[in-house]
């Protein structure tokens, strides 16, 4: 398949005060394939994943989107064009339905406006009943139909990871950014998580970008992935020869892949 | 230079020095916001009430014929032993609450202040003893008088104290560790609630001493602290809210601008200063001049 | 007889204003302290416009309503366009700080304006409005909010409620949605505020200060912010019950403020979501039952 670049990121830097969270850092992504940021905790992964959305703005470098600088858009705009993502602390809305959590993200395509709602016309009520079953096309996706009304905090840990997973897909997003979206799974939660996760990028298709400690996982699922280190780039390349990388390897200061997290908690990010 | 330049300008200097000396005053009960806010970010809106109800205390330890020194006295533990109630009764039940429901309380404990205070006190103003003599000090155009050197003077050293209290002493130490990590704080083996009701008690003697240095100049009555205490919040943050010094500064600027439109221009419009001022910063600079930005993690 | 109906006005009033100022701090989750300016524009500029053009024409008193409820409702909307703009940057207790300097801003304004009565207060307001207009009122209103709630914007709104970021990054634009509450709920108290000027025919800045800011806060607070059915019901409970109390002789009355201040305290250290909390009076299990007995007996 010819490589067909969607995302690029060129020379972003950011700094906090005195502290560079990122460093002159340049990355690609492709169509309809899953590419992973590692790192050490504090490398910048989350930061980096807040320079895609627009949640923060880089002091140099441009991202380019589909041809489009992102620089110049706002979060929600990024958002508009095709990006979505999930959050490393979970960040669903947690006063309202399982089902509403879902509603809320079709926001982005639905088209009717204050006349139609006002006067309650075919138009809204066509729109809304569409909104109604393709949440729960989605829900169906992970299996919540039945949880459609319990507020969404009601949710067992695991089930809130795949929801905050799924309410990506209803902003017909291009790109989705998964912020250790296994974090806290067991194996088994792992497993269907990962199996989700790849069926959604065929059937959406999707770029799927991924931030994780689960090198299990990691290893497994990606195409491609990055190293990042104190904000810095030091890694790239295919999971087998990002394995080998020495660097890598020391960054992690002697960890191996194919942590489980039990063992290692450190592992866990805060 | 014309002589109605001249005129401006020592209109102009004498405008400064009252605006320095209710700037004093500002910058006085400012040191109660601040420094609750800064240790459990709680906009303390009863504050001005508690300046109200040490005045009303020393007050009636006048007409009870009791010693100058001891009717001073009487305001500041009026005002602390009030401040120490809300604390515990009204505050500390909702200190994890969100911050509506806390404003919310802390709006709640000002009115039940303010209209008990009318309901047991009547709506007459009262008046306090001069706590000194009356004299003024001309200098040319300009003239400065006895209370209002005294209060100039006593912020002084009131923010000296301050000082050495926040940085050299044990306690002053805990105040920081607390304002700026409560939770390590308390693992760290501080007492974290003994820190908040002496910070509580700190603000409210201030704002109980300013009570009674107003005596030359205002009269005591149920409402008094509304305003007062409003616009002393306001120059909290002005100065950066939490930030002790900024208190200083904002209640001087405060006062300052307020006198100079209220000289120069219409005195009815000395209350919409500080409005103006409050809006005006929030839009340039919301953490106020010493504040420092903060960021919420994403 | 007058009376009940006078009673029956005023409730019909504050229902208004406390589904108004539901939009902004029950639906959006923004806190607004400043809705009393938002009633107190409108209340003057339907006086000033009626009273105008009743100089030069004679018109239906029907149209003249209209007209200046119109008139009300644009002039309510920009002041709120004014206010959200620079507000709207800010969070919590600094939104909350900045509207309520702007409630105050326009009451001294108001004060210091000579053509609309200043402190004397505007005499003369014709009785355009009455039981029928403003229920017809509370009735559109209520309608429109349901509407706006069940539709993508309603979800907007509790998305912002319940987290900004989270909401921001589902593609909605905060400040859009934000501002789009505020100018529902200003125009809205606006509209309002023709109607209680056309009623009581005679309004003064004292009618609209911060206390009514809180009351009209206390009103949606107390029967649960983000529904319908909540303010409405506080709204009912908090004009009534301080009629209520008129009985009981003129101490008790004096109490009011008292046991308002002290009802507010208590609403927020026990219940801080009312009494409904965010559902409505028709989701309630005792309703549920109810009917669920009724279809069982059919």
């Amino acid at each position: 398949m010819p490589k067909e670049v969607i995302l690029t990121l060129q020379n972003i830097s950011l700094h906090f005060g005195g502290i560079k969270a990122i460093n002159d850092v340049s990355m690609q992504f492709e169509n309809q394939k899953i590419t992973a940021v590692i790192g050490p905790n504090g490398a910048g992964k989350t930061t980096l994943f807040n320079i895609i959305t627009g949640n923060y703005k880089p002091q140099t470098g441009s991202l380019t989107f589909k041809n489009i600088d992102l620089n110049k858009h706002d979060c929600h705009e990024i958002t508009k064009l095709g990006i979505a993502r999930t959050f490393q602390n979970i960040r669903l809305f947690k006063n309202l339905s399982v089902l509403d959590n879902l509603k809320v993200a079709f926001h982005v395509g639905t088209k009717y406006g204050p006349v139609d709602i006002l006067f309650k016309n075919s138009a809204f009520k066509h729109e809304e009943k569409i909104i109604e079953e393709e949440a729960m096309t989605l829900l169906r996706l992970i299996k919540l139909e039945h949880k459609k009304d319990l507020p969404a905090a009601s949710l067992s840990y695991g089930e809130q990871r795949k929801l905050e997973l799924v309410r990506t897909l209803a902003t017909k997003p291009k790109i989705i950014l998964l912020d250790e979206p296994a974090a806290g799974m067991n194996p088994t939660e792992t497993k269907e998580l990962t199996e989700l996760i790849k069926k959604i990028k065929v059937d959406f298709n999707l770029a799927i970008i991924l931030i994780e400690h689960d090198m299990g996982l990691v290893m497994d699922m990606s195409d491609e992935i990055y190293v990042l280190d104190y904000g810095v780039l030091i890694a790239q390349g295919k999971p087998s020869e990002i394995q080998k990388n020495p660097q890598v390897i020391q960054a992690y200061l002697g960890i191996s892949e194919g942590i489980n997290e039990e063992e290692h908690p450190e592992v866990i990010s805060l | 230079m014309s002589d109605a330049t001249i005129y401006l300008l020592w209109d102009g200097l004498q405008f400064l020095i009252n605006g320095l000396t209710q700037g004093s005053i500002y910058a006085l009960v400012a040191l109660g916001y601040t420094m609750v806010y800064g240790i459990i970010r709680l906009v303390n809106f009863a504050h001005g009430e508690f300046l109200m109800l040490g005045s009303m205390g020393a007050f009636y330890a006048y007409r009870f014929g009791l010693p100058l020194p001891i009717v001073l006295l009487t305001a500041i533990a009026v005002a602390a032993f009030f401040a120490l109630l809300t604390e515990k009764c009204v505050y500390r039940p909702v200190r994890n609450e969100n911050r509506i429901t806390s404003l919310m309380t802390a709006i709640g404990a000002s009115l039940f202040f303010q209209y008990s205070g009318q309901v047991l006190f009547g709506a007459s103003p009262k008046k306090l003893p001069d706590l000194i003599e009356e004299k003024y000090f001309n200098f040319y155009d300009v003239s400065i008088s006895s209370s209002q050197l005294l209060i100039i003077g006593m912020t002084l050293v009131v923010m000296l104290l301050l000082y050495l209290l926040v940085h050299f002493t044990k306690i002053g130490k805990a105040m920081r560790a607390v304002s700026f990590n409560p939770k390590a704080a308390e693992l760290s083996g501080i007492n974290t609630q003994f820190v908040i009701s002496f910070t509580f008690f700190i603000g409210a003697a201030l704002a109980g001493l300013s009570g009674v240095l107003l005596s030359n100049i205002m009269t005591v009555e149920p409402l008094m602290g509304t305003m007062l205490g409003l616009k002393a919040f306001i120059a909290a943050v002005l100065g950066g809210i939490g930030h002790i010094p900024g208190a200083f500064l904002g209640g001087l600027i405060l006062g300052i601008f307020e006198n100079l439109v209220a000289g120069f221009y219409k005195a009815s419009f000395r209350d919409i200063v500080s409005f103006v001022i409050l809006i005006v910063l929030l839009m340039i600079r919301p953490q106020g001049i010493l504040g420092k930005n903060q960021r919420e993690k994403i | 007889m007058d009376y009940f109906l006078q009673i029956f006005n005023t409730t019909g009033i504050f229902i208004i204003l406390a589904l108004s100022l539901n939009v902004i701090n029950g639906f959006c989750g923004q806190f607004s302290l400043g809705h009393a300016g938002f009633f107190a524009i409108g209340a003057y500029a339907a006086s000033f416009l009626s009273t105008e053009i009743q100089h030069t024409y004679v018109l239906s008193p029907i149209i003249l309503l209209l007209l200046s409820c119109l008139f009300s409702f644009f002039m309510a909307t920009v002041l709120g366009l004014i206010v959200a703009i620079p507000a709207l940057r800010l969070k919590g207790d600094y939104l909350a700080i900045t509207t309520l300097g702007f409630s105050e801003i326009v009451r001294i304004a108001i004060i210091n304006s000579e053509s609309l009565g200043g402190s004397r207060g505007f005499v003369g307001i014709p009785r355009l409005s009455n039981s029928f207009w403003i229920y017809a009122t509370v009735f559109l209103t209520i309608i429109v909010l349901y509407r706006l709630k069940k539709s993508k914007l309603g979800r907007a709104w509790q998305a912002i409620s319940d987290d900004e970021i989270a909401a921001e990054n589902m593609g909605i634009s905060l400040f859009k949605y934000k501002l789009i509450a505020f100018l529902i709920g200003s125009s809205i108290a606006g509209v309002a505020g023709a109607h209680f000027a056309f009623l009581q025919q005679f309004i003064h800045p004292s009618n609209f200060s911060f206390m009514w800011s809180v009351i009209i806060l206390t009103m949606a607070i107390l029967g649960g912010l983000g529904s319908i059915s909540g303010p409405i019901i506080g709204a009912i409970i908090l004009t009534i019950i301080p009629e209520i109390l008129r009985f009981f002789g003129s101490e008790i009355s004096e109490l009011r403020m008292v046991l308002y201040s002290l009802l507010l305290i208590f609403l927020m250290l026990k219940k801080p979501k009312g009494l409904l909390g965010d559902r409505e009076i028709w989701e309630l299990t005792f309703f549920k039952t109810f009917f669920q007995k009724e279809k069982k007996n059919a």
